[in-house]
This record gives structure tokens, sequence and C-alpha cells, in this order.
């Protein structure tokens, strides 16, 4: 279980100025996409990232991948300091850390062929492989399930599925140790979904890789990850196991949302204790003092909306010690 | 109990022409929807399920090559009518909804101005004042906070899930008979997902509303839907009640989807249960069944399946139809502890 | 017929909140107008004051003597540093300035551009007699180009396809690669020359004499407004098809809308507002003088002003001009912007 820590952010905060104020277009308040995140990734793991809209986890997720700066926190990869790079320590640390996203239609040059795709992160970084370009490109699209001889071919003349494999291929190219997924399967239908999330899995396995999974689907994470961060209005509010934090939930914002999710069974068998919240996500502009979910929290009290609850060891026996929970009056607490 | 569907569809066909071709987006469906329940189109992208339930009110966006078959609404038939009859109906007793509610409004006109344009195009010489006050009742009874201040706000001032409540605030101010969602909560975080389709269950059961709902979330349909049709290919491959479907699935693609999604919901590692290739085009659809290039029960041997398309029959001991060849051989195999 | 059908073309929303973001966006507009107005005018001061040539030698002809010239540079005040000059031109545009001083002293009242001594005039006075004709050549096209190109574009959408829009194509392909002086050449030689179904254009202001007015006007009305309105066919024909897949359209026919309804609250609002926009900004374009028509059809407008300051080195009168026209766009640029902010509710939170 505890193997070495790869990637690691403490207190990352992400702020974006919004809105105009007066005349002269200053910025009438701040976005807090992302405000005071720990995470650590493990060699070889998965880390899954959960949250609805606005909770800033496609925020955290460019973060982690140095595509943004963040306002203030740092990132280490391996150890070393990576916050602030810049230059040529910047593009040498793209080799480290690769991308996938979420739409298969926009996230590829719909002007380059797939071979070109493919191969844009070896050019860019002027690395020519051992036996040439080609060969590489064709050994990467096999290695994703797709045919080596559509090298030539156009984005447009694969289906969505195919796009995906086509992303991966192209993340895959430097052998980076680490791929942040923003929602790589949100986007496709289920039977293929199915499939990618078994190409990623099998490529964890053959090549060493590390995983920042992000998803509003919580069967996928679910499935995929080893540990499963929830996420709301900028925080995370529990850190757990997904065995743990599928069966009993700590924070009741995982409890809701978990009870949304609807089940592919008869419904006879439901054991339905659905949990409807009230209203809307909140805007992560100007976030409430205290718990930042006591406002649609059924058992919120004063304290609540005094005090905003740390991140800290969810005391169940249900969980193992490395489950983290933020709640003052956290489900299932002996 | 033997009831006069509210509304019938009979072997629908529907092609569009498009530079490469003549697409096949319908072919062969008929359905039927009582009063007061829900029918659920499942169905992956390609699979026809939004080209048939736009077709009822002629919405199809692209140009129709050809439309075949007959649609009755309360017994009269409606696919070939002209367009007078089609706008009469259309916003009154059919009402329409969309998937995303970040575009279904128009962004240049109030939120309430929308809502009293759909009342006053079926309430001719209603005045502003009376149908304001509809609309606001309208916007309380979808649980928009504050009616009075935000009918006079812009659609872009609102968030997601409050969009798709003025949808369906606009589609049911004038109490239509059938509600037809596309996809109404696909756009939407889950929370409010369920939300959305909790209101829609209530305004059903207050007023006996039909719905279809159209969906690839097999999730949703087990939890809104009364019954539910299968498509595939551009044609409906199963049709049962909902508690069938999930118990006992009488269609290979059914089968495999229920897998799919299954085995994601469990919680062991390891692979998932897969559909393994690709919808087909529905430019070119194969001889036969459309599904058969992945199907893991046909084989070769069964040279019914590649050369005849299967029509949809009662499978024996249950009340589900099925367009399968192999329904009565492999599929008898298939028990629920299978899927799991 | 029901009150939805009545409702005026463009609907103007009223809510209290929302006037208040959309006069804030006004003000923003007109002040950041402002500002541009005093950089253009700076920058076009500098760029003429900084050319090589000695404006005091360019003031009389060739003859001149070099007392003169030196008198000419002390009374159009170009001995004075450059700021200085800057300062005295500004203060000129608002209160008039006076050249020279004692009996050969002649004033130009505000808004004075500077003094032209090829042609005697102040600047602002020739400008004010060219420009109404600029003024009619740009309102008559642009009402014309205006009707024939959106009319067409939109027939051409809803004809998607057929005769009709690969028609237009066809015409407006053309229409877009000619240039105007062919075009101008080619109406004024058919039809004044050949076919004499006009006299040869002489220009007289409407209120003098109407009918040589439109008899010189009509033809590089249609010369303009037939090339202007080939690139607006297709603007709106793309616009239009654009608008019609748009979802909220969609939605808009489910609710029972009919097709004219539709397609003038729905469509063309959305097609049109990027449009009128344009069309503002190349109206202003046109009134800082349309060169190339005004000099085939020998009107005398603010472009054959300009190109005959060119010719003949007439420094004042050219700073004039190039001003007048830069302000005309400053303008129309904050107008348009403004008028987007009424028109599409969702611009106005910038």
């Amino acid at each position: 279980m505890s193997s070495e820590v790869l990637l690691e952010g403490k207190n990352l905060v992400k702020h974006f100025p919004h809105g105009t104020k007066g005349l002269m277009s200053k910025p009438d308040g701040l976005v807090q996409a992302v405000d005071g995140v720990n995470i650590v990734l493990r060699k070889g793991q998965t880390l899954g990232i959960v949250g609805e809209s606005g909770c800033g986890k496609s925020t955290l997720a460019r973060v982690l991948a140095r595509l943004i700066e963040p306002t203030s926190g740092s990132i280490f990869l391996e150890g070393q300091d990576i916050t602030h790079v810049g230059g040529k320590d910047l593009q040498l640390l793209r080799r480290d850390i690769q991308m996938i996203f979420q739409d298969p239609f926009s996230s590829l040059n719909p002007r380059h062929s797939v071979g070109e795709i493919i191969a844009s992160p070896l050019r860019i970084q002027k690395i020519v492989p051992k036996g040439g370009e080609k060969p590489r490109v064709q050994e990467l699209m096999d290695l994703v399930g797709l045919n080596p001889e559509h090298y030539n071919r156009y984005p447009h003349e694969f289906s969505g599925g195919q796009r995906q494999r086509i992303g991966i291929a192209r993340a895959l190219a430097l052998n980076p140790k680490v791929i942040v997924a923003d929602e790589p399967v949100s986007a496709l239908d289920v039977s293929i979904q199915a499939q990618i999330l078994n190409l990623l899995e099998q490529l964890q396995h053959d090549l060493g890789l590390s995983y920042v999974f992000i998803a509003h689907d919580l069967s996928v994470v679910r499935h995929i990850a080893d540990e499963v961060a929830v996420m709301y209005l900028g925080k995370i509010v529990e850190l757990a196991q997904p065995t743990g934090l599928y069966s009993s939930p700590a924070h009741p914002y995982s409890k809701a949302l978990l009870s949304a999710v609807p089940l592919a069974e008869p419904r006879s068998t439901h054991m339905r204790g659905r949990i409807v919240l009230e209203g809307d996500v909140p805007s992560p502009i100007n976030p409430p003092i205290g718990c930042r979910f006591a406002a649609r929290c059924w058992k919120a009290q004063d304290i609540c909306r005094a005090q905003e609850p740390p991140l800290g060891p969810a005391k169940s026996l249900l969980k193992s010690e490395d489950s983290l929970v933020a709640c003052h009056f956290p489900e299932n607490s002996n | 109990m033997e009831s006069t569907p509210l509304l019938s569809v009979n072997n629908l066909c529907v092609e569009f022409s498009t530079p490469d071709g003549i697409v096949h987006a319908v072919n062969d469906v008929s359905f039927s929807i009582e009063a007061g329940k829900t029918l659920g189109i499942v169905g992956e992208s390609g699979s026809g399920k939004s080209v048939t339930a736009s077709s009822i009110l002629k919405l199809n966006s692209g140009v129709t090559a050809s439309t075949s078959g007959s649609i009755l609404f309360k017994g009269d038939n409606i696919l070939g009518a002209d367009d007078k009859k089609i706008r009469q109906l259309r916003g009154s007793e059919i009402a329409m909804i969309f998937q995303d509610p970040l575009s279904a409004l128009n962004p240049y006109y109030t939120v309430g101005h929308q809502i009293i344009e759909a009342y006053k195009v079926h309430h001719r010489g209603v005045k502003k004042p009376e149908a304001r006050k509809v609309a606001l009742e309208m916007l309380r009874r979808v649980g928009i906070p504050n009616p009075e201040a935000r009918i006079d706000e812009f659609p872009h001032q609102f968030s997601g899930g409050m969009r798709q409540r003025i949808v369906i605030a606009t589609a049911l101010i004038n109490s239509p008979k059938l509600l037809i969602a596309d996809e109404p909560t696909t756009a939407l975080d889950v929370t409010v997902q369920a939300q959305i389709l909790d209101l829609m269950k209530d305004i059903q059961k207050e007023n006996g509303m039909a719905i279809i709902l159209i969906t690839h979330d097999l999730g949703v349909v087990a939890e809104t839907c009364d019954d539910v049709a299968v498509m595939y290919g551009g044609r409906i491959v199963e049709k049962t009640s909902v508690n069938e479907l999930f118990t006992t699935p009488t269609h290979p693609y059914s089968f495999g989807l229920l897998g799919a999604v299954r085995s994601l919901d469990k919680s062991a590692r390891g692979s998932l249960r897969t559909i393994a290739g690709a919808p087909p085009s529905l430019l070119h659809l194969p001889s036969g069944c459309s599904f058969m290039p992945r199907c893991v029960f046909a084989n070769d041997g069964h040279s019914k399946c590649s050369s005849i398309v299967p029509e949809l029959e009662l499978v024996p001991s249950t009340h589900s139809l099925s367009a399968c060849h192999l329904r009565k051989d492999a599929l008898q195999k298939l028990t629920t502890k299978d899927l799991l | 017929m029901s009150a939805a059908v009545d409702t005026p073309f463009f609907y103007f929303p009223v809510a209290r909140l929302l006037r208040i973001a959309l006069t804030r966006f006004i003000v923003r507009r007109i002040f950041f107008a402002l500002v541009l107005l005093a950089a253009v005018s700076l920058f076009t001061y500098l760029l003429f004051a900084l050319l090589p040539t000695d404006p005091a030698a360019l003031t009389c002809g060739k003859n001149c003597k070099p007392e003169l010239i030196a008198a000419n540079r002390v009374r159009l005040g170009y001995d004075k540093p450059i700021y200085e000059q800057y300062w005295q031109f500004v203060r000129g545009i608002f209160a008039g300035r006076t050249y020279g001083s004692g009996d050969i002293a002649f004033k130009c009242p505000a808004p004075s551009l500077g003094y032209s001594f090829n042609q005697h005039e102040c600047v602002s006075t020739l400008i004010g007699k060219t420009f109404p004709v600029t003024a009619y050549l740009s309102l008559g096209s642009f009402v014309l180009w205006m009707l024939l190109g959106v009319g067409t574009g939109i027939i051409a959408a809803l004809h998607r396809g057929k005769w009709q829009d690969r028609l237009t194509s066809l015409v407006t392909s053309i229409g877009v690669s000619l240039p105007t002086f062919y075009v101008g050449l080619l109406v004024l030689f058919s039809v004044v020359i050949w076919l004499q179904w006009l006299p040869f254009p002489h220009y007289a202001s409407p209120t003098d004499n109407l009918h040589d007015f439109l008899t010189a006007m009509i033809l590089p009305w249609i010369t303009l407004a037939v090339l202007s309105a080939a690139s607006y066919t297709r603007l709106t024909r793309n616009g239009v098809l654009e608008a019609m897949n748009e979802d909220f359209v969609r939605f808009g026919v489910a609710k029972g809308l009919k097709n004219r309804t539709v397609m003038r609250k729905y469509v063309l609002r959305a097609a049109l507002i990027p449009i009128v926009t344009i069309a503002g900004l190349d109206f202003a374009a046109l009134l800082g003088g349309a060169i190339v028509t005004e000099s085939v059809f020998s009107l005398p407008g603010m472009g054959r002003l300009a190109i005959r300051s060119v010719t003949d080195s007439d420094l004042p009168v050219l700073v004039g001009t190039t001003l007048v026209a830069a302000v005309f766009i400053v303008m129309a640029n904050a107008i348009v912007d403004i008028i987007y902010g009424v028109l599409d509710p969702r611009v106005r939170l910038k």
C-alpha cells in the first residue's frame, strides 16, 4: 500500500479574477476555483477526483499538470519543487506529466493526420526515437488498440472512442510518469467507456503509469481509483479508498452525491434513502465563511456556519487510517 | 385492461439525405404510450432515439428525404399532418424539451417573456398581466426561488439546473398530455439531475401526463420509467417493462449494455464487461441484424443473423418483445446471475 | 391577431437591474471612446508633424521667396516646438485659431483644423463644404446595400442549395472580387456614354437642384451598394444558416410559433446583431471619404479633397481630413459596441 510518493500538491490555491467594477474593469471578485488543496499521488496508483460543476476539479487538474501556475501553494514531482518552473525546465517537465482531455472531438487538431498528432510531442521535444519516428508512432497506435495502418487518416474519420485512443497514444508518446486525465470517458457511450477504462487500466499495469483521474461520474471513479477525493467548492471534503467511501461515506455531501446516482437496478431492489439537496451548487465566487456545504447540509449547526472544518482523519472503524474528512459532524462517527 | 394508447407510433421510417448519401436514421419503429405512464427510449449515439422523438412533432433538423409510417395521437394520424395542425399541437397537447438547457433558451429575451410567449401562442386574446400571473405560478411550481424578481432576468443569469427548470416551465405551461424529453438531465450535475427527475415525476402525478424519456443512462430509466424500448442502429431491439429489462434482458445488446453498466458499479477491480466494436454507421447498415458484428451469441453458423433482419417478437414466458433470432436458444441461458 | 405577433420588432428589456448594468456599460464605452479620440488626434498630428518636408515651404507655390516662407513659418506657428504646435492645434479645435497678427491676421473659427494656403481657406470650411456630399453618398449606399445584401442573404439562406442560393453565390463571388474603380467606370461608361440614359453627373446640393443631385448620385450609389452588398449577402446567409441550427430556435418552433415569428424573434435577432455592428463600422469608414468612387464620378466630396491635398502636398488639409475620418471610426466603434450591448444582454457584463 505504501509505495513512494510521486506527485504531491500542498496547499494549492488557484484564484481567477472575475467581473468588472466601476469604469476601469477592475476585478469585482475572485473565482476561488481551488482553495487550499493537499493531494498525494503514489507511484503506480490512481487518484480519483470527483465532484460537480464548480468544485474546481478541472482547475486542479490543470494546476497539477502545470498547464497553469497556482496562485499559491506548491507542487512536488518526485521530491522536486515544480511549482514555478518555466522555460526549458518546464518543457522537460512535460516529459513526465501528460494530460488526456475530455472532448475527443475538440482535443485533436482536425487538420493533422493521426500520425502527426501522436508524433507531435516527440517533435516538440526534439526527440527522435531509436528506430525512427514512424515505427514508434505505430507502436503506440497498436498499444492503444488502433490499426497502425491508419497512420495517415484524419480525426474525423474515427469514432469518438477511437479518437480518445488517439489522445491516449499522444499522451504516452513521451513515456510520462504521470497522466492527468480530465474526464476522459464522459463524452463516450457506455459500451465504449468500458473499453477505454479497460485500456487505461491495462496500460497502467503494463507501463507502470500513475493517474490523476478527474470525473463527475462516481461509478467510473469507483472502479478505477485506488483513492478518491471528493471536492466541493474548491476544497476536498473527503478522501478515502473507494470501498470505504462508497459503502459508508463520511461527509454529508459524499452521502448526498452517492444517493443521487441512479442505479441500473430494478426498482424493487432499491434501498433508497435518497437525499435530494436543496438549491443549486453555489458559485465559487465569494464562498461562505465556515463550512462551504453548510447552506445545503441537512445537519448543519451554528459551528458549521462559523468555523470551517479542517480535513482530518475520519474516526471510524469502517475506514482505514488513511481516510480524511472535513466535517464537524461526519456520518458514521463513533 | 386495454385502453387506447395516447400516442401510437407505427412502422416509422425516417431517412435523411446528406452529401454522403441517405442516412437511415429510423427503421420500422413502433411503440405506444398511455396517459400517466413513462416510456424510456434507451440507446447510444447513432441509435436513432433522438430522431424518433423529434419526428413526432416534426422537429427534425436537417433535410428529411422521406418519412413513412404513422403516428397516431388520440387516434389521429399526425405524421402527414399539415403545418397548421402540427403547430397547434406543439406546446399545447404535446411538448418537447431538449438536452442542453444552456442553449435551449433564447438569450435575447427575458425568461418571463419566453414563458409568456409559449402561453400566448395557444391562448390568444389573453392580456399580458394575466399571462404574467400564469408564468409566475409556473415558475413557482418548478422551484425557482423568488420568481417575481427573476422573471425579468435573462437566461444567462441562471445556472444550468435553474435553466432546465425554466425550460420545463415553458414546456408545461399549457398542461400538455404528452411530454417528450430528449436527454433532459444529461448535461446536468448528478444532484441537480435527481431534483429535475423528481420534479418531472411530481408534475406527472399531478396532471396525469405521459412522458417519453430519451436517454442513454440506464440508471435514469430504472428510476423513472414504467416501460422501456431499447434502440440500436435505428431499430427497436427490445421492448418491455422496466422491471423485466433489469431482471431478464432478452436481447444481446441490452444484455451487453447492462453488463457494462453493472460491472462498473461493482467494487472489485478488473476488466469491465464491454461490447466490442462500435455502433454501425447509419449510412451503410449491414444486411441482417445490425448488432450481429458485436454480438457474442451470434456465430456464423447462424446464417439467419447475417442475412435476415430480425423482427420484434414476444419472447416466451416473458412479457418482453425482442428482435433477435436467437432469443429462444442462447438467451434462455441468461439469468440475473450472469449479469453480475 | 394575437398579441404575441404584435410585439415590436426589437423587444427592449425593462427590468431595473438590467438598466443599471446597461448604463454602466454605455458610460464605460463613451469614456474609452473619448480617451481614444485624444490619442488618435495626437497620433495623427505627430504623424504629419514628423514628416521630413518643411510645412512652411509648402505654403506658397514654386516661386517662393525665402522671406515669405520664413514669415509664414512664424505666422503658422511652425517655428515652435512640436508639443506647443500640438497644443495650439488642440486649442484651435475648441476655441478657433488666429494666424499671424495685426492687419494680416485671419481667424479660423472653431473647430479650427488648420489653414490651407493652396486653397486659401480654413480647413474646416473646406471640410464643411465637401462633407455633405460624402455623407449623402455614404448614407444612400448604406441603405441600398443593407437592403440588397441582407435581403438576398436571407433569401439565399432560406433556399439553401437551390438555384436562388447558387446564383447568389456566383454573383457575390464576382462582386467581391471586382475593384471599385472598374465597376464605377463600367457603370459610368455604359449608362452615361453608351446607353445615354443619364446625363453626365454634375453634382448639386439637393436643396438647390434636386434633379441634378439625384442624377449625379444614383450611379455612385448603385456602384457602391452593389459592391458592398456582395459581402453582406454572404455574411447574412451564413449568419442565418448558423442561427437556424441553434437549439433555442428549435425550442421556439416546439412551442408552436409560426415560422415567420421564429424567423423574426429568434433567427434574425441572433444573425443580424453581428452584421449590424459590422455595417456600422463600414459606414463609418465610408464617411471618411469614398476616394475612388468620388473620383470616378467627379463628386466634390471629402475623398476627393483628400486626394487633391496629397497631390498638392497641402498638409493642413491632409491632417484635417485624416483626423475627421479617424473620429468617425472611433465614434462608430463606440456606438456599435453600445448597440451590441443593447441588443445582446449577455455582453453587458463586460
